[in-house]
């Protein structure tokens, strides 16, 4: 157990080791930043100071060193298009994006696990099929589309809902909330469900599959067989079983919700991370890239080794047995 | 019928070189193809957008890249409608610049295509190769390429893909940057996909390289290379063919998602996703047709990529995940 979790941590280490490389290599090779910092009337003095300066004349490993201090302090150095730090930038984007994404996976949770159930249940009604072929629609459907179709409907057909922005926001202590007022709740609503929607069907597909494997079991049988009622043999015994695989994809998606959220927030203008990373390419804003690269790393590997341990937790078959890494 | 099965031979010919082995596994192949009403409709229509990409300079009515064709007075026509100004009938209407919008798409289509398939191309042929190198020759070598591929499945394809977009942007001086959009995009979609191919080639080699032939081609003395190219490779190959299908799809959405948000293909080679990016300007303006029409054929081809991917997977190995 303390080896598992061991090796996966170090292993967790050596992926931020690398994507750390990355990030550090595109600051060392994608431009010159002496040339991005000094301007036209420079002398090859003023170049070599500011290279002693910024570290530049130091071995690469050395180089490499003090980038991974300055990155675990939060010090990402300076956008290049706004001059401003990036920590701050990043900061002031994040609630935007971790609000969309947090309604998000509520929607695709509690709407797939319920359709889910739903379909497994019934599974040759009329209403199953219709959903399930919906869904394979919705899975097809690029991202961005969702988005469009939504807003069209929602913001130009009907007036309901807005189709850009987070509306009023309300100030917490710098944490900047949407969650308090009504325009702020309406603006979350069309954005949520394109962000959500694959994260829902796949949810969806995957309860659903793994109940109707569960159901077949001869513990389920003998429950009927019990007589206890179909809600308790559907919920209490059924579902409970197949939460473990349910919960290590959720896990997984939450990820990928976040990297997602960079195309449904340039859909709707939503003023958050992905947005601002995507600008960053569009204007090769090199320190923003990396400092959105190296967070959004720590999060993904975070969020695996969460769900790599909570997986080891829940289900005790694994701790007898000798689990493999993957 | 007789079309749908012509469809079938011609498609599933292809690919294969012909040995008996082939051509029986074929027929079956064909078979289940007859029987399948999703395959043959999505056949057709990949069939059709395909062609209409390959012929679209003999079909579209207009070039929409050739200044000296458009009049600016024609802009915002709506589709089968006359123009006030000039006169002139558009099939889709047309965009703001008087571009009409059915040969933009057929255009348009061309670099999706073009891109998708030059990407999948250029991911098989990367994970293929590194998946045969980690498989047969193992050891620190096997474990170096597979780390990669699963620090890289730790992120999301398209956010690779981004990511390489904006570094090689970044690398490439500014004035060949819209030039080399479209490359850029080729190796950043390409190289954000070979985990997939690397992953399977790995597992079917270990299989292939503990069976006789391969000792026995060892025992006559052919090199490392020759024994894996000319050997094990042909017998890996089929799902290779699977994956690359589904890559497509996968390409041909992520091409049009990263044109859409602005890090692909450039105005002045416009793809789809760069249509649909342009026509969303004109949601809230009423001008439904230069959004509505580039969006339909994207979901067309996606829709039909897709399907047919399935289809196979399911056709040629049903236990392939």
């Amino acid at each position: 157990m303390l080896a598992f979790i061991l090796r996966r941590i170090f292993q967790s280490i050596i992926v931020l080791l690398v994507v750390g490389l990355v990030a550090f290599s595109m600051f060392t090779f994608v431009g010159d930043p002496i040339d991005n910092m000094l301007g036209q009337e420079r002398t090859q003095a003023d170049i070599e100071r500011l290279r002693q300066q910024l570290g530049l004349d130091q071995p690469f490993v050395v180089q490499y060193w003090n980038f991974l201090q300055n990155a675990a302090q939060g010090n990402f150095g300076i956008s290049y298009r706004q001059g401003r730090p990036v920590a701050e930038i990043l900061m002031e984007r994040a609630p935007a994006t971790l609000e969309l994404a947090a309604v998000s996976a509520f929607f695709a949770m509690t709407l797939g696990i319920g359709l889910g159930v739903f379909t497994a249940i019934r599974r040759d009604g009329i209403e199953s099929n219709l959903i399930m072929g919906v869904s394979l629609i919705g899975v097809s459907l690029p991202t961005f589309l969702i988005g469009i179709l939504l807003i069209y409907v929602f913001s130009v057909e009907l007036d309901w809902l807005p189709s850009f922005g987070r509306g009023e926001v309300v100030d917490l202590g710098g944490w900047t909330t949407g969650f308090l007022t009504t325009s702020g709740l309406k603006a979350l609503i069309l954005p949520a469900i394109t962000l959500g929607l694959y994260q829902m069907t796949l949810i969806m597909r995957l309860v659903r599959s793994e109940m109707l494997e569960v159901l077949r079991q001869d513990y389920i049988r003998f429950a009927r067989a019990r007589g206890l009622r179909e809600r308790a043999v559907n919920f209490r015994h059924a579902l409970k079983n197949t939460l473990v695989p349910v919960i290590t994809v959720t896990g997984l998606q939450l990820g990928a919700i976040i990297a997602f959220a960079i195309i449904t927030e340039t859909v709707f203008q939503w003023p958050g991370v992905g947005l601002l990373f995507i600008n960053a390419i569009q204007f090769v804003d090199i320190p923003v890239m990396a400092a959105y690269l190296m967070l959004i790393s720590v999060m993904f590997v975070g969020i695996n080794l969460i769900v790599d341990l909570l997986y080891f937790a829940i289900d005790p078959r694994l701790r007898v047995g000798k689990g493999k890494g993957h | 019928m007789t079309d749908a099965t012509q469809a079938a031979d011609a498609t599933a010919e292809k690919p294969t070189p012909k040995s008996r082995f082939s051509r029986a596994w074929q027929s079956d192949f064909a078979w289940k193809f007859r029987h399948s009403p999703v395959a043959i409709v999505a056949t057709l229509v990949m069939l059709v957008i395909v062609l209409s990409a390959i012929f679209a300079p003999l079909i579209a009515p207009h070039n929409p890249f050739d200044p000296s064709s458009l009049n600016l007075m024609n802009g915002f026509t709506p589709p089968g409608a006359a123009n006030q100004f000039t006169g002139d009938l558009f099939l889709l209407g047309t965009d703001d610049q008087g571009r009409d919008v059915f040969s933009t798409i057929l255009y348009g289509l061309r670099i999706s295509l073009f891109v998708g398939v030059a990407a999948v191309l250029f991911a098989m042929i990367l994970g293929v190769t590194l998946g045969l190198i980690a498989g047969y020759v193992g050891g620190w070598t096997d474990t170096i390429i597979m780390r990669i591929a699963d620090i890289q499945l730790t992120f999301p394809s398209i956010l690779v893909a981004m990511l390489i977009f904006g570094i090689a942007k970044g690398v490439t001086p500014v004035e060949y940057r819209d030039q080399m959009a479209i490359w850029v995009l080729i190796f950043a979609i390409g190289l954000s996909d070979w985990v997939q191919f690397a992953r399977v080639v790995r597992g079917a080699t270990l299989v292939q390289a503990g069976r006789e032939y391969v000792a026995a081609a060892r025992l006559i003395g052919r090199s490392g290379p020759a024994i894996m190219m000319r050997h094990i490779l042909p017998n890996v190959l089929s799902p290779v063919l699977v994956i690359a299908t589904i890559s497509l799809a996968l390409a041909i959405i992520a091409e049009a998602t990263l044109s859409f948000l602005g890090v692909g293909a450039p105005p002045t080679q416009p793809s789809l996703g760069t249509l649909i990016r342009i026509g969303q300007g004109f949601l809230f303006s009423g001008e439904w047709w230069i959004l509505l029409f580039p969006s339909v054929t994207l979901l067309a081809l996606a829709l039909s990529v897709n399907l047919l991917g399935d289809w196979l997977r399911d056709a040629l190995n049903p236990r392939l995940k």
